[in-house]
């Protein structure tokens, strides 16, 4: 058969890696016609709303139910005695601790779950929300964690303060746990003997996720088959459904767990909430299908927080500027319940990352997690498991460090960058990082912006404001990072004891198209789309030709769900093998139809051709159909395969990110007049969704260093649990983002691939918060905390003299 | 209280729905009519997933109550296409990746369709400044901007070929 | 007054979150009218008092309804009603129905020409949806010292034409406001057209923000007149920098009779803030307020100069 097209045009029809496919998603988003949660509309479906405490801190003396049940059409109406019988009334939460699923004898944040109405639409349950009556006792509220440690206030009476917690003992009734690794003493004595040494405290803001669509469930017990159907907001079905067997008693086999499609995760819906256990309760009590759906307050009040981290730096040098050695400490407010959603031994995820992009022979991480009168959680937010606090803390301390040098910062990284020889280089903490050329990355985006040119910019605009010419300065905002995403590796990485491997099944139709299902689920990263395009690689069938199918627990393989980047590189991998597993039997069914041995035919982009001869070839659609046409000795019929993918270590995307800003010192107002961003994500399987990603992780950057915050009164009242001052930015508030990239595969990633989701934001807000440092870094300021709204900026400027 | 009639124009369909004064539209869309593309975000009329284009206006569905739209004529995102005959904005959205996990994405194109007769030839401040009303927390809103440019650069050159 | 609570808007979404909970998208139950003129929307309220309550563009009274914040037995909606519509102007003098919507404001170019300010501080509020809807008798009724128009509305000299069971008055927008949510207007009255009269005036409105959407942080209303080189007359009046809208009569007269000239400027901007009493909230602690409205001020009377 003679070609009618090019080997090039044949590469090109596959879309495979490399390709800025379409998206195959888009036709039903851009037609309205998502699935998403609260669309689910079932016979007989029953609207579940809670009662939520308006206290931080109090005893719940009394419950009273009786004119909520009155009213018509309310069904029924739960506390925590309803769910004691089932042990429902807490729950495992994923960090080793347990929370109240309804408050049982006291609430412990504001906003906490107190009562679950079910009724029969929601304005009967909202109206029934107003007529249950609770009787509380207030109690002590603490909202500072230093203080929680003093305190002689026991928040959790359900803890018994002398035995030890999930990750050893408790040095304290609210204290949850000491998580160290490195060498103290060592360390310290690097750091009293150094040349210079730079000492800061900083703080990471607590702030939310915030995906635009809130967390919900749809519960579906049929008693008649004894099946249960919850369909939900879920990052990791199958994780989901393991927990509701354990916590029901109801077997994983008669579960299904359905993830439709998600309106954004952000990690923000990884976890279990107590409104998924209430509505499986109700519908298991009521035998109908029960929907519950938060309003944006209860999200941003009572689910996963992120960060909320006090860190302690200390950083020594030569007086050359080579580092020698860094000491972290970390108090960690977790709120009232331990709810991170960690891999089980990491109770501080990977915040020891934080010798971040430079080779630091020697360092010490402590963390001490403490309990407060807060939402519960720590762990979201397109974090990586707190790689966010971890490369904020580095990189504001790289900077602390060069003026305490008085170097440039830009200098300063470079000398200390692990060097592209040292690869795979073991951190003084303990990490093995794959590839990386950092220099190869920092030059191009110095030179990119011209870097030595706005440093002379800036030089002459702090002349001008000293001469009275302008009230406006100008900051310079670097962040170099290292991200560590793609847990993990089984032998130290599970959820809940399940190892973080994760999984793609593959099936090949006789026309010669595929479907192939896997452990994770997009919320908007285009799994549909990028994955098929890994498989036509490997495979050889385009990737219009194939459907990618995520979240439907009774089909899709197990997996460990989406978060942390971990898709690309462990679903990926999986992808990829599962595919080589296709490719391994085809080039046997090849080799049968040409009559020649195993080993005289070669892939070649979408056939087999026999080794020298060309013109003899099998495409891949005449193999699929010999699978289900051919008698085959030693081969069964079909053509599918299953890869359950173990990655042997994380993967460490990288990247280098300037943004250049404009301060006016007496509004307090910034203006991003430049934001380059250069990623190393290894393998670009869509460069066109990687390039999205960027902006979207940019963005959120923008909004926390820039306001967005949780914040709480003494009282532990939230001030920020609405869209009017909970910062989410709008068209006009972002700039555009200039993006560009390197290329440094992952030595031990079947293709070479990073991910690159959550690297955005982990290196995107210390950058937009360096650009605010740095511009007022000639008037002496050394660390502001974030976030820097207006009235932060002006305080800055003020705290400084610049008023006068 | 008193369930009342509400004869509304939706999607150029003659609809007729039963509610209770205190209904707000989004949910009557939604829940008596099926048409689950608008979506609630918020409670506070900030996000504008909810938008939805009311008598030739972008209106926030979820701050109005649907009584308020007797004998309006509403377009939802899905009047603004067919799967066979695809609105402008809709290819272009997705020919330059204006969406990811789509949830922003009706009230958007529906905002973006009022934007572009609002001002057929907008700069991109104009189209930064026009879609102000809509949040999204995926995209950081770079692609969008181009999609709504990109549709109105092929919409206006349609109209000047047609003349 | 208002059957609603006097809940100052930097506090109110802090008492919503110290609520039980309840799906706060739902309101209570309430009767709906819909009256086709002004004496069936008068008869309602008459019939009704404390209960009914009239709704224009809905989106600063239905946020607060969905969270139970207002309690509306009865609601009139007041879209029907043609004697409520229309910008007009005869003699030099502008009328506006109070149902005019913010887009209508600014989009009309007759409005444009004489009075460009409303254009201007138009634009600034919320965001395209909510301008759709949002009415200038919505913004400037409810009292809601967030608001842009009341502040804008006293810079004018303004007059609000309010009809009752017993008649038709007219109060100054100087006059109106007498706390947050309380104003001059009687519960049975509506608050029909909007009027000042035009003059050509150098004009801004400066409004500090967090972002689009938001309120202001400080904002600044200046009207200024010149004759030859000097300030022939001038109106200052800030929002959201006190419970109340606030024409500063000291920072005007300050103004007048001189070149506008950094000192002049530097008088007015302290003669405004000694009018300005604003109260700490998420945008800030008051020393911060207090400077940013100072900076905005003396930026709107330089630009309003500019123009003159």
């Amino acid at each position: 058969m003679k070609d009618e097209i090019t080997r090039e045009e044949r590469v090109t029809n596959l879309k495979g890696l490399g390709s800025s496919r379409k998206r195959v998603e888009d036709a039903r988003f851009t037609q309205g016609k998502g699935h998403y949660v609260d669309d689910i509309n079932l016979p007989g479906m029953l609207t579940g709303d809670f009662v939520r405490s308006p206290y931080a801190h109090a005893r719940v003396k009394s419950i009273n139910i009786d004119a909520a049940m009155a009213l018509d059409g309310v069904v029924a109406v739960l506390t925590a005695k309803d769910l004691e019988p089932l042990s429902l009334h807490w729950m495992p939460t994923l960090a080793g601790d347990k929370q109240m699923v309804l408050a049982d004898g006291k609430v412990l944040f504001q906003g906490q779950e107190v009562a679950f109405v079910v009724a029969k639409d929601r304005y009967i349950a909202a109206d029934a929300v107003e007529l249950v009556e609770v009787e509380y006792e207030a109690l002590e509220v603490i909202v500072d964690p230093f203080k929680s440690l003093q305190s002689d206030v026991v928040l959790r009476e359900d803890l018994d303060p002398t035995a030890p917690g999930a990750h050893g003992p408790r040095k304290h009734h609210n204290h949850i746990f000491t998580w160290e690794v490195g060498d103290e003493d060592g360390t310290n004595a690097v750091i009293d003997d150094a040349d210079v040494v730079a000492t800061e405290e900083m703080y990471y803001h607590r702030t939310h996720p915030c995906p635009l669509e809130p967390c919900g469930a749809v519960a579906s017990m049929d008693k008649v088959n004894g099946k249960l159907t919850l369909y939900g907001t879920f990052q990791a079905p199958h994780v989901v459904r393991t927990v509701a067997s354990l916590l029901s008693g109801i077997e994983e086999h008669n579960i299904r767990v359905v993830s439709p499609d998600i309106g954004g995760g952000f990690g923000n819906k990884v976890g279990v909430y107590p409104g998924y256990v209430c509505s499986i309760v109700a519908s298991i009590v009521t035998g109908v299908p029960v929907k519950w759906v938060e309003d944006r307050m209860e999200n941003l009040m009572s689910t996963a927080f992120a960060r909320d981290y006090w860190m302690k730096g200390k950083i020594s040098a030569t007086k050359e500027g080579k580092i020698t050695g860094l000491h972290c400490h970390v108090t960690a407010d977790h709120g009232a319940f331990d709810a991170c959603a960690d891999p089980t031994k990491f109770p501080a995820g990977f915040m020891s990352i934080c010798t971040g992009s430079y080779d630091i022979p020697i360092a010490y991480l402590g963390v001490d997690g403490v309990y407060t009168n807060k939402a519960p959680g720590g762990v979201s937010y397109r974090c990586s498991f707190r790689v966010t606090e971890a490369v904020y803390f580095i990189e504001r301390m790289i900077e602390v460090l060069a003026i305490e040098l008085e170097m440039d910062a830009a200098e300063l990284r470079r000398i200390n960058f692990i060097k592209k020889e040292q690869f795979p280089y073991n951190s003084a903490l303990g990490w093995e990082y794959d590839s990386g050329d950092y220099h190869t990355a920092w030059d191009k985006a110095l030179k990119a912006v011209d870097y030595d040119g706005l440093r002379k910019e800036q030089a002459e605009r702090v002349a001008a404001f000293k001469r009275g010419e302008t009230r406006t300065i100008m900051g310079i905002g670097l962040s170099f990072f290292t991200e560590i995403v793609g847990a993990g590796p089984v032998k130290n990485c599970d959820i809940l004891g399940m190892g973080m491997f994760d999984s793609c099944e593959i099936r090949i139709h006789p026309t010669g198209s595929a479907i192939a299902r896997l452990g994770t689920i997009s919320q908007g990263q285009g799994h549909a789309t990028t994955f098929a395009q890994i498989l036509a690689s490997e495979i050889g069938i385009p990737a219009d030709s194939i459907t990618i199918e995520e979240g439907d627990t009774d089909t899709a393989p197990y997996g460990l769900g989406t978060y942390g980047s971990r898709s690309t590189p462990v679903a990926g991998a999986a992808t990829a093998m599962a595919g080589r597993k296709i490719r391994a039997k085809a080039q046997m069914i090849a080799a049968y139809l040409l009559e020649v041995h195993d080993d005289d035919v070669e892939f070649d982009v979408d056939r087999f051709v026999v080794k020298g001869t060309p013109e003899r070839f099998k495409t891949m659609g005449e193999i699929a159909y010999a699978a289900y046409n051919q008698a085959i000795p030693g081969l069964e019929p079909g053509l599918e395969a299953v890869s359950y993918y173990d990655p042997p270590n994380m993967t460490y995307p990288f990247g280098a990110y300037v943004c250049v800003m404009d301060i006016d010192v007496d509004t307090g107002v910034p203006k991003i007049n430049r934001f380059y961003a250069l990623d190393d994500c290894g393998t670009r399987i869509n460069p066109m969704v990687i390039e999205g990603q960027i902006h979207g992780g940019l963005t959120e950057a923008l909004a926390v260093a820039l306001g967005q915050e949780i914040a709480y009164d003494e009282m532990g009242n939230c001030k920020t649990a609405t869209l009017m001052d909970f910062f989410l930015p709008t068209a006009w508030e972002v700039p555009n983002f200039e993006t560009d990239f390197t290329v440094t595969p992952s030595p031990h990633h079947p293709i070479g691939a990073k991910g690159v989701g959550e690297s955005p934001h982990v290196g995107g807000v210390p950058c937009f918060s360096n650009a605010v440092q740095d511009a007022f870094r000639p008037f002496g300021n050394r660390h502001t905390n974030m976030p820097h709204d207006h009235w932060r900026i002006w305080k800055t400027a003020n705290d400084l003299g610049l008023h006068d | 209280m008193t369930n009342q009639i509400v004869k509304m124009t939706v999607n150029g369909e003659k609809k007729e729905i039963l509610a209770e004064p205190r209904e707000l539209l989004i949910y009557v869309l939604r829940e008596k009519l099926g048409l689950t593309g608008p979506h609630v975000g918020c409670e506070t009329s900030h996000c504008g997933a909810c938008t939805v284009e009311i008598d030739g206006k972008s209106v926030k569905s979820c701050t109005m109550f649907a009584v308020q739209a007797e004998g309006a004529e509403i377009t939802t995102i899905e009047g603004l296409g067919t799967p066979d005959n695809l609105h402008v904005l809709q290819e272009n959205f997705k020919e330059h990746h204006g969406l990811q996990c789509g949830y922003c994405t009706p009230g958007m194109i529906t905002r973006a369709h009022r934007l572009l007769q609002e001002n057929p030839n907008p700069t991109e401040e104009e189209v930064r400044f026009g879609i102000a009303g809509n949040i999204c927390r995926c995209t950081g809103y770079q692609n969008i901007v181009k999609s709504i440019l990109s549709a109105a650069a092929e919409l206006n050159a349609a109209k000047e070929a047609a003349q | 007054m208002f059957g609603l609570a006097l809940i100052e808007l930097p506090l109110l979404y802090s008492e919503v979150y110290r609520r039980q909970g309840g799906h706060r998208m739902i309101t209570s139950a309430f009767e709906y009218h819909r009256p086709s003129d002004l004496a069936g929307a008068l008869s309602v309220l008459e019939e009704h008092g404390d209960d009914a309550r009239v709704i224009a563009g809905g989106h600063s009274l239905i946020p607060m309804m969905k969270m139970r914040m207002a309690d509306v037995p009865h609601l009139i909606d007041l879209q029907d009603i043609a004697d409520l519509k229309g910008i007009t102007i005869a003699r030099g003098i502008v009328t506006i129905g109070a149902m005019t919507t913010q887009h209508e404001l600014i989009n009309n170019e007759t409005l444009a020409a004489a009075a460009p300010i409303i254009h201007e501080a138009a634009l600034q509020i919320a965001d395209p949806q909510v301008r759709y809807m949002g009415t200038i008798g919505g913004n400037v009724a409810n009292g809601d010292p967030a608001n842009d128009m009341p502040g804008l509305m006293q810079c004018m000299d303004a007059s609000f034409t309010l009809i009752g069971p017993d008649g038709t008055r007219s109060v100054k927008a100087r006059d109106f406001y007498e706390a947050a949510y309380m104003t001059e207007r009687e519960d049975g009255e509506i608050l029909t057209h909007i009027s000042f009269t035009a003059v050509e005036s150098g004009f801004a409105y400066e409004k500090q923000k967090r972002k689009i959407g938001d309120y202001a942080t400080a904002a600044c209303a200046v009207l200024i007149t010149k004759e030859g080189s000097k300030v022939a007359s001038a109106s200052v009046a800030m929002t959201n920098l006190s419970d109340v809208p606030v024409l500063s009569e000291a920072a005007g007269a300050a103004l007048v009779g001189t070149s506008c000239d950094a000192i002049a400027v530097k008088a007015a901007v302290a003669a405004a803030l000694e009018d300005i009493d604003p109260t700490e909230d998420n945008r800030g602690p008051v020393e911060f307020k207090m400077h940013v409205a100072g900076i905005i001020i003396s930026r709107a009377i330089a630009r309003a100069w500019s123009r003159a």
